[in-house]
C-alpha cells in the first residue's frame, strides 16, 4: 500500500548513487521485494513508472526478484524458508518463528550510464 | 518489434552500450526511514521520553483511549500526542480539549506516518521532555508497521467489533506491536468474538506479545493500561537515570585526574 512512499525513496537512493559513484542515467534496476515487505510488484511498477518521470530513472526498466524469507525458530533454533508468519518450524513444528529477511526491499543491482 | 516498450531497438541500444556499466548495491528503501527514525529515537532518549506508536484499523478507538489516558495522566506526568489522519485537525481538537499538546499531522494521500514527518512534529513540542508522548498513527493496519518512528514500542488497538481473526488477516502489524489492547470489551456481549482464540492468534504470529483487555468507554481494564504505561515509563526513566550517572562518574573521575 505504500508503493509510492517506497519509489520516491527509490529515487532518492539512486540521485545519491548517481553522486557517490559518478552516473547520470539509470536504466536498468533490479530490486528485491521480500514477501513479508507488505509491498505489491504491479503497485509497485506503476508507482515507478510514475514517480521516476523527469529523474534519472525515467524510462528505466525495473526487475522485481521476488525472494523468500528466512526465519529462526525460537524452540530448536533451525533456521528455515517460509511463505508466512503462520509457518511452523520444518523441525519441530513450534510457531511463531523469529523472521530474519523476507519484509524488506533493497536495490541489489543497476545499469548506468 | 514493440514500439511502445521499445524492447527491440537495437540500434540504440547497442550505441548507448559502451558507456553503460552495471553496479552491484544493496541499498534498502526503508533506510531512509529507519535514517530518520534513529535521530527521532536519539532525541527522545536525550529527552527521556517514552514514545508509543499507537496503530489500529480506523475507528478501533484510539483517539477515545488516548482522551481517557491523557485526563488521568495529566497534571501528573509530562503528556502530548502528535496526531496523523489523511484530513482533517479533528482528532487534534479533541485531544487538545483534554488539556493536552497535540500537534496534528494530514499525510493527504499517505497511508502511514513516517520518521522524518514526526522529526517535523517535534519542532511543535520542542519543550517536551521527562514524559510520555503518543503518535496516533493513521487509521490502517497494514503499512505502518514497516515504518520505525523512532518510538519504544508500537501498539496496536484493537475493537470486538473487527473480528478476533484479525491478527492472523494483518500479521505484519501484531508481530511488530508489544502490545495489543482489545478495546470496546463492553460490547461483548452483542458481538461474535472469541477474545481468547483472538490472543492466540496473536500470540502464533508474536509469542511475546503482551495483552491488555479494556473498554475506555466504561473504563473496565483502563488501571492496567495505565499501570502498563506506569511501568513503561518508570523503566525508561531508570535506564536514562543510569547513564546519566555512567556519564557523570566519568566526568568526575576525568576531573579528579586532571
Amino acid at each position: 500500500m505504500h508503493e509510492l512512499s517506497l519509489c520516491r525513496s527509490l529515487i532518492k537512493q539512486l540521485e545519491m548513487q548517481a553522486q557517490q559513484q559518478g552516473f547520470s542515467r539509470v536504466h536498468e534496476i533490479w530490486l528485491e521485494v521480500g514477501p513479508m515487505s507488505a509491498v505489491m510488484p504491479k503497485s509497485l511498477e506503476f508507482a515507478f513508472s510514475a514517480c521516476s518521470r523527469g529523474t534519472l530513472a525515467d524510462g528505466a526498466t525495473l526487475h522485481i526478484v521476488e525472494q523468500p524469507a528466512r526465519a529462526r525458530c525460537g524452540v530448536c533454533g533451525e533456521i528455515c524458508t517460509v511463505s508466512s508468519r503462520f509457518d511452523p518450524c520444518p523441525n519441530c513444528a513450534a510457531e511463531g518463528l523469529a523472521l530474519l529477511s523476507g519484509d524488506g526491499v533493497a536495490i541489489k543491482e543497476l545499469e548506468v550510464e | 518489434m514493440c514500439g511502445t516498450c521499445g524492447c527491440h531497438q537495437p540500434a540504440e541500444k547497442e550505441a548507448g552500450q559502451s558507456q553503460r556499466r552495471r553496479l552491484e548495491v544493496d541499498l534498502d528503501l526503508f533506510s531512509l526511514n529507519n535514517r530518520y527514525a534513529q535521530t527521532n529515537r536519539e532525541y527522545f532518549a536525550r529527552n527521556s521520553l517514552l514514545v508509543l506508536n499507537l496503530v489500529s484499523s480506523p475507528g478501533a478507538g484510539k483517539t477515545r483511549l488516548l482522551e481517557e489516558t491523557l485526563k488521568s495522566q495529566l497534571g501528573r506526568i509530562e503528556v502530548a500526542v502528535i496526531e496523523g489522519d489523511q484530513q482533517t485537525r479533528q482528532d487534534a481538537n479533541r485531544i487538545e480539549a483534554t488539556g493536552a499538546h497535540a500537534v496534528q499531522i494530514n499525510t493527504g494521500t499517505g497511508c502511514h506516518l513516517d520518521a522524518h514527518m514526526v522529526g517535523h512534529a517535534m519542532e511543535d513540542l520542542g519543550a517536551l521532555r521527562n514524559g510520555i508522548l503518543y503518535i496516533e498513527n493513521v487509521g490502517n493496519l497494514v503499512c505502518p508497521a514497516n515504518f520505525d518512528l523512532g518510538e519504544a514500542a508500537k501498539v496496536v488497538i484493537l475493537s470486538v467489533t473487527e473480528g478476533d481473526d484479525k491478527p492472523l488477516k494483518y500479521p505484519d502489524m501484531f508481530a511488530a506491536s508489544r502490545l495489543m489492547v482489545i478495546n470496546k470489551t463492553d460490547l461483548l456481549p452483542h458481538v461474535d468474538f472469541d477474545v481468547e482464540r483472538c490472543i492466540e492468534y496473536a500470540r502464533r504470529i508474536n509469542p511475546s506479545i503482551e495483552v491488555i483487555q479494556l473498554s475506555a468507554t466504561t473504563g473496565e481494564g483502563l488501571p492496567e493500561w495505565l499501570d502498563w504505561l506506569e511501568g513503561e515509563y518508570q523503566s525508561l526513566v531508570e535506564t536514562r537515570i543510569g547513564h546519566l550517572q555512567q556519564e557523570l562518574d566519568e566526568l568526575r573521575a576525568q576531573l579528579e585526574q586532571g
